[in-house]
């Protein structure tokens, strides 16, 4: 009588908790399944993983509600003596260890696949930066940073006046994305230039974390044509919410198309280094440039965030001597978020960044710097 | 010892007033202050958690900037953490531990008026930094390298307030080492502690064995950032991912540390309610210990993504899903406790409930996240946020507020309203849910944790956890009028408190005496928790 009446009771309450856990899934929202052959085994291990896990946690929840039920001093239940019963041990230590295993297996699988990072198609170099992204393409020779887009930069900003709902793809959109070829199996080497960063396309099924000193190996080999979006995934400061990712997977010809017309953006600032620039174009350049990589930390009109981020409006470095000024942008300031610039900015964008800052909110130095005089300083 | 502790205080005259507080060396009074700074922190930081919420109530920023935020989610778990959750349960070790062994005061009553005065001035180093030119730090409570570096001057007051704080541990892991080694009553052998008293004594170990590689680990970032060292700085030679291993090493074990004694409340409460003993009392004590010695070789499954090789991967997985094991075993042991008992339902038994479920919720989110290849989606994401929530939050502090309501009437002699602690578990389970839930989703879906604004399709899933967040917060101030309540008033407690209590606590009267078991009692298994299954 009393078995039959707590497999009633048990099944009764079963049925309660296996309504309400459907509920929560069919509310929620699952992991992406993605379109690498590796992000699609993570999904079906983390459904498994899920679906095991939840069956183990309906059947506790089951027989602990049941109890509550049944065994309850207002319904006259007496309490039992029973301190302990081996055998009921051995079950629920030895079962457990069986489903570990059971789970074990396709993890190990997947991730030892995943560890395999040879026979690499393409490399391409990520250099995570405070708070943008570098792309050096290994084999193609192309190289770029790519940083929030302005859009979403201007309506994140408090008290914007920005609806970010009317901003498309707001935080998840670059200034110019990284485009790779569809069906190729491409290694990216990850790394950093000042603190930690992560390197995450939830899409792709996996982070990486991108380490100063260090170079970490990740694969993916992409089998839809699509833009796929992520972010930063490593606290890096205060703008770790603000450097997003996006990649851009195309065919093989549009890739190579992509691939020629950067060379001829490459070749056309070579060309730029070299030649003579006039004030116009310096400071509309350096205007984008210091909105790009500056701005971040000493705000669009150069009032800074004392104390950690000094304003450049009035600044004496600023519009002190040019050797003082270009050897701490090139070398950057120890103990502090400045960043050298030697590596990341060409000379041409220095120069800009140099002489829009020197005559921009009230700085008046009246000079120009020629990127031909940046080149000149590093070098000697 | 003990004589030596009795016949100390028979010639001592007691200061009166806050003087009293300030040199007492009474395990009762020093338990009671732990608790109430406990309360306090749990406030702070509760505000503090509710700025971040109220930011992240709708995308763009609108209240706060940036930097400010991520002072704010560094804050909050500094403080919640070795504020809120350790001290509450070292507050309670010192009230209970003497009284459920049966000795007189703690082993070291001297050193634990130290132990708990220094928290308050490292507190208050930690929270002035709040008022500094250059901020409260803004690297996450890991503290990680290089990012932590960039901090300012303030630093310095950062490393020199954990230190303390870590000194304040030590202090009391010693001291309840050594009272529950030293001091039991006769007849109070090893095997018939109550559970509370086993798990806090692993738990004192841990903290003894891992407190010196937090401060080892903050020493050299200090002399990093300070000292021209480079512990840390790849530039100069060093490795920014040794400092992870070493603070995880400690941190693992950290975060048990704040679980086992949870497992002790749970294991005490539980079968008082149930009117029947604890289920596998030896397993129970055999699982703890298990569980402490696996927190030791599991620390890198916090880093599956900086980069190792495939067989540390390996390892690190299958050594944390073993750790399922042993807290099976305790979940399915409080299941069969309560199965053909005589339950009833007061507060403390609620939130013990509550704690079994959503420990269990957690719990099982974290065998998810041990599987490295998924964990590679899941890290740093909201889903590991809304985890570590479950197992602190409804976890930790829902059985600290067990214990609170299930000890309460023995402290105060009142028994508190009955009615609002009920009100009180209800509204904060429910909201506590509202508050976490929708956090699994938002990683799966691809937020990442420690972002103060997110792109659009985030927004429904935070509002609602925003608003759970709000209510479960507020909530906590009825716990507060409650605790006032009782102690200003109420019903009067028996001795015994509870029908189905058991153990020494509950044979002093309530509120307990200021000096208690003078005279050492005589444990026998008609007065012990458990019987001891051994004989």
């Amino acid at each position: 009588m009393k078995r039959t009446n707590e497999l009633i009771v048990g099944l009764a309450v079963m049925a309660v908790i296996i309504v309400i856990t459907w509920g929560l899934f069919a509310v929620g929202e699952n992991m992406p399944r993605g379109v690498t052959p590796f992000s699609q085994d993570v999904y079906q291990l983390h459904n498994t993983v899920l679906g095991i896990v939840t069956v183990i946690g309906v059947l506790v929840f089951t027989a602990m509600f049941t109890s509550i039920y049944l065994h309850r001093k207002s319904r006259g239940h007496e309490a039992a003596k029973f301190t302990h019963s081996t055998k009921a041990e051995i079950v629920w230590t030895a079962i457990p260890i069986l489903i570990l295993v059971v789970m074990a297996v396709p993890a190990t699988r997947v991730l030892i696949d995943m560890e395999q990072t040879g026979g690499a198609e393409m490399n391409i170099k990520v250099t995570g930066y405070q708070w943008l992204w570098k792309y050096d393409y290994i084999e193609d020779g192309v190289s770029f940073y790519s940083a929030l887009e302005r859009q979403s930069n201007a309506a994140r900003q408090i008290g914007s006046g920005i609806n970010p709902r009317e901003v498309e793809n707001y935080l998840l959109e670059v200034d110019r994305r990284l485009v790779v070829p569809v069906n190729t199996r491409i290694r990216f080497l990850l790394t950093a230039d000042d603190v930690i960063h992560s390197w995450w396309v939830p899409e792709l099924g996996w982070k990486r974390d991108a380490i100063p000193g260090m170079v970490n190996e990740a694969w993916t080999y992409i089998m839809e044509e699509g833009v796929y979006r992520g972010q930063c995934a490593e606290l890096c400061g205060k703008d770790h919410g603000f450097m997003p990712i996006v990649v851009e997977a195309v065919s093989r010809e549009a890739y190579d198309a992509w691939v020629a017309e950067q060379r001829g953006e490459m070749a056309a600032a070579a060309h730029d280094s070299a030649r003579l620039w006039t004030r116009e174009e310096l400071m509309d350049h350096g205007a984008n440039i210091y909105q790009a990589q500056c701005a971040a930390c000493h705000q669009a009109d150069g009032s800074g965030l004392e104390p950690a981020f000094p304003a450049l409006a009035g600044n004496d470095i600023t519009t002190g001597t040019l050797e003082d000024y270009l050897k701490l942008v090139l070398d950057g300031r120890d103990g502090t978020a400045m960043a050298g610039f030697r590596d990341r900015l060409r000379p041409q964008d220095i120069a800009a960044a140099l002489t829009y800052t020197r005559n921009a909110w009230g700085n008046e130095t009246g000079d120009t710097v020629q990127p031909s005089a940046v080149a000149e300083f590093d070098q000697g | 010892m003990s004589e030596a502790t009795t016949h100390h205080d028979d010639h001592h005259d007691h200061p009166k007033g806050l003087w009293r507080w300030v040199v007492t060396t009474n395990h009762k009074d020093i338990g009671t202050l732990y608790l109430l700074f406990s309360l306090v922190m749990f406030l702070i930081g509760g505000a503090m958690a509710l700025v971040i919420r109220a930011e992240l109530f709708a995308p763009g920023l609108q209240l706060v900037n940036p930097d400010f935020f991520n002072q704010m989610t560094t804050m909050h778990a500094l403080v919640m953490i070795f504020g809120a959750v350790m001290p509450a349960f070292v507050g309670l070790a010192n009230w209970m531990v003497p009284l459920m062994i049966g000795a007189p005061d703690m082993a070291l009553p001297r050193m634990n008026n130290w132990s708990f005065w220094i928290l308050p001035f490292a507190f208050t180093i930690l929270l002035s930094t709040l008022f500094m030119p250059t901020g409260a730090p803004a690297s996450g409570w890991t503290l990680y390298p290089p990012l932590s570096l960039q901090g300012g001057n303030s630093f310095a007051f950062v490393i020199f307030a954990i230190h303390l704080m870590g000194i304040s541990s030590i202090m009391g892991a010693i001291n309840i080492v050594a009272t529950i080694l030293n001091m039991r009553a006769p007849g109070m052998t090893l095997l018939r502690m109550p559970l509370f008293i086993w798990t806090w004594l692993i738990t004192a170990f841990l903290l003894i064995a891992v407190m010196p590689v937090l401060a080892g680990a903050v020493t050299m970032l200090l002399t990093d950032r300070f000292f021209g060292t480079s512990f840390f700085n790849a530039a100069g030679g060093g490795d920014p991912v040794l400092y992870q291993h070493i603070f995880w090493f400690f941190g693992h074990p950290e975060v048990y540390i704040m679980i086992l004694p949870a497992f002790g409340i749970v294991s005490e409460i539980i079968p008082t309610f149930s009117r029947k003993r604890l289920f596998g009392y030896t397993s129970m004590v055999y699982a703890t210990a298990s569980i402490a010695f696996l927190s030791f070789i599991v620390w890198a499954h916090h880093m599956f993504t900086v980069g190792m090789p495939l067989g540390a991967m390996l390892f690190f997985m299958y050594a944390t899903m073993v750790i399922a094991v042993p807290t099976g075993v305790k979940i399915f042991n409080w299941i069969a406790t309560m199965w053909r008992g005589s339950m009833t339902f007061e507060t403390p038994m609620l939130f013990a409930l509550g704690f079994v479920v959503m420990f269990t919720i957690g719990g099982l989110s974290g065998v998810m996240l041990a599987i490295v290849p998924a964990d590679f989606q899941y890290h740093d994401s909201y889903f590991v946020v809304a985890h570590f929530h479950y197992v602190l939050v409804t976890g930790s502090v829902f059985a600290i507020m067990a214990g609170v309501y299930y000890w309460l009437p023995k402290w105060t002699g009142h028994m508190y309203d009955e009615r609002l602690g009920k009100i009180h578990f209800w509204w904060s389970t429910v909201w506590v849910n509202v508050l976490f839930f929708p956090q699994h989703y938002l990683g799966l879906a691809g937020m990442p944790r420690r972002i103060p604004d997110y792109a659009v399709q985030f927004t429904e899933f935070n509002m609602i956890s925003s608003i759970g967040g709000f209510m479960f917060g507020f909530g906590q101030l009825l716990f507060c009028y409650i605790i006032w309540k009782c102690a200003r008033g109420g019903e009067p407690a028996s001795a015994r408190v509870w029908e189905g209590s058991r153990g020494l606590e509950w044979t002093v009267p309530s509120p307990a005496p200021h000096h208690t078991f003078d005279t050492p009692p005589v444990v026998d298994d008609s007065v012990a928790v458990h019987k001891d299954e051994l004989t």
